[in-house]
């Protein structure tokens, strides 16, 4: 079964086409991974399924209903690029007033802080911490109310590898609890870790598979090299 | 439309400004400071002070939450939290409310504080009852926020934001007749004064010093409330679900 289905999605930004005829599918359960180089779309892609992107043309289901539904908006958990959380406020402050508008209750807020690692800096104001810090606080917020479906945009960049390792087994926990992950990186040695890959170039769908298959049918030894190969067939 | 989402807004916003309190220090210091340098200047012509005090207590409201509210409302646009919010279960005017509500808290401290000082200390005195020209302040603070929340949409910076406040705010306040009575403006310079939303503000003022509780200050009052109302829609218009 599949909590998201694109279907010929174009989508115009400023007079450039951003993805041109774009499908492809998300298996529910699962942590599919979002792969492709900065500027291939990955952002565009994630605003439209979210049902934020004005789209010019095809069609984007989410978890049965079109994206953006007022029915999805507490099923469906964002994390944008930038943290978007407000840095006047302390950690707490800001899962209260998100978890107020969303509905879930206020005992949540210690489990999210907890899952996101960030204990210690529950009552710090998030413009004094750091890069990596404020990008959790904005994934806590995104993990509020148990969504049926987290769509995470760049969700690791710029932690070290300690808590990228958590963040990812957190991801799985969760997808064995029957949560749909969506998870964007630009780092091909983060695709491993996925259950599922689409992989994204120039605004269209390069392939979409598991790492094994993607570097079976490639004759690749890792996925940096199955995504190299793919781009040379396609150009071939 | 939701309580307890407008209610989370409020409470947010407000949470913020108690954040900053060099910001809420200049919202409630600076009119006091104003209307005390008001008094001196014209300490010679006591009869103006009278005219003025009035007048200027209810409408600095009016100024501040314009810019107070733009800019936050503008932070909201680019940080990615409006974004964040329009995928969540928050109506539009769950967040119009909450933002009207919270500056309209914030300006009913700013009107007792000048109110105080100038009818306590200044001695300003009106002939209408005090508490209509504080509850006016606050109606014009919310008509000030509204008006913010629409223009923030038409900025994509602060510098720019900051601009709206010489650019909407200034000739309001210089054709609303504070400086000049309306009957002596020419004809072209009135009918523009008729089209902006401060001179009503101002008219109801000058109605309250006056005493003067006639048909033309009820409908002064409708026109604030009508004007809050526009620009509220208007405000909402600006807030799209889905952008470029």
């Amino acid at each position: 079964m599949s909590a998201i289905e694109v279907s010929g999605l174009d989508v115009v930004r400023g007079g450039a086409q951003v993805l041109h005829d774009l499908s492809c599918t998300v298996p529910a359960g699962t942590v599919t991974g979002l792969l492709g180089p900065s500027g291939s779309g990955k952002t565009t892609l994630i605003r439209s399924i979210v049902g934020v992107q004005r789209v010019a043309g095809g069609e984007v289901r989410v978890l049965g209903e079109p994206a953006g539904a007022r029915s999805l908006r507490n099923r469906v958990g964002y994390m944008t690029q930038a943290p978007s959380v407000y840095g006047d406020l302390t950690v707490v402050e800001n899962l209260r007033f998100f978890a107020r508008v969303i509905g879930a209750p206020q005992a949540a807020i210690g489990a999210v802080v907890s899952a996101v690692s960030l204990d210690a800096e529950a009552d710090r104001v998030v413009s004094r911490l750091s890069g990596g810090q404020r990008a959790r606080v904005s994934l806590a917020v995104a993990l509020l109310g148990d969504p049926d479906l987290l769509v995470l945009d760049e969700p690791t960049v710029g932690l070290d590898p300690v808590l990228r390792r958590d963040l990812w087994q957190l991801f799985h926990a969760l997808a064995g609890g029957g949560t749909t992950l969506l998870v964007s990186s630009h780092v091909m040695d983060e695709a491993d870790r996925c259950d599922t890959l689409l992989l994204l170039r120039g605004g269209a769908l390069l392939a979409q598979g598991t790492p094994a298959e993607l570097r079976t049918t490639t004759r690749a030894e890792n996925l940096d090299e199955a995504f190299l190969r793919l781009v040379e067939r396609e150009t071939a | 439309m939701s309580v307890r989402v407008t209610v989370a807004v409020a409470h947010r916003v407000l949470a913020q400004l108690r954040r900053d309190p060099r910001t809420l220090a200049l919202v409630l210091g600076v009119p006091c400071l104003l209307e005390a340098l008001l008094k001196e200047l014209f300490a010679g012509q006591s009869d103006v002070f009278q005219h003025v005090g009035a007048p200027l207590l209810g409408l600095f409201p009016f100024v501040t939450m314009f810019l107070v509210t733009s800019i936050t409302m503008l932070r909201e646009r680019t940080t990615g939290t409006l974004e964040r919010l329009m995928t969540l279960p928050l109506g539009k005017l769950d967040l119009l409310a909450g933002y009207g509500i919270a500056f309209a808290v914030l300006a009913a401290v700013q009107a007792a504080l000048v109110s105080a000082l100038a009818f306590g200390l200044l001695g300003l005195d009106v002939q209408g009852p005090r508490w209509i020209v504080a509850l006016l302040a606050v109606g014009n603070a919310v008509l000030g926020s509204a008006l913010g929340l629409f223009l923030s949409a038409f900025a994509q910076t602060e510098f720019q934001a900051v601009q709206f406040m010489p650019a909407v705010v200034f000739p309001q306040i210089l054709l609303c007749g504070l400086f000049v009575g309306r009957g002596s403006m020419a004809a072209w310079l009135r009918w523009i004064s008729d089209a902006l939303p401060l001179t009503y503000a101002y008219d109801a003022l000058a109605h309250t010093a006056a005493d003067t509780f006639d048909a033309r200050f009820a409908a002064d009052v409708a026109v604030i409330v009508g004007a809050v109302v526009v620009a509220l829609a208007l405000g909402a218009a600006t807030l799209r679900r889905r952008t470029d």
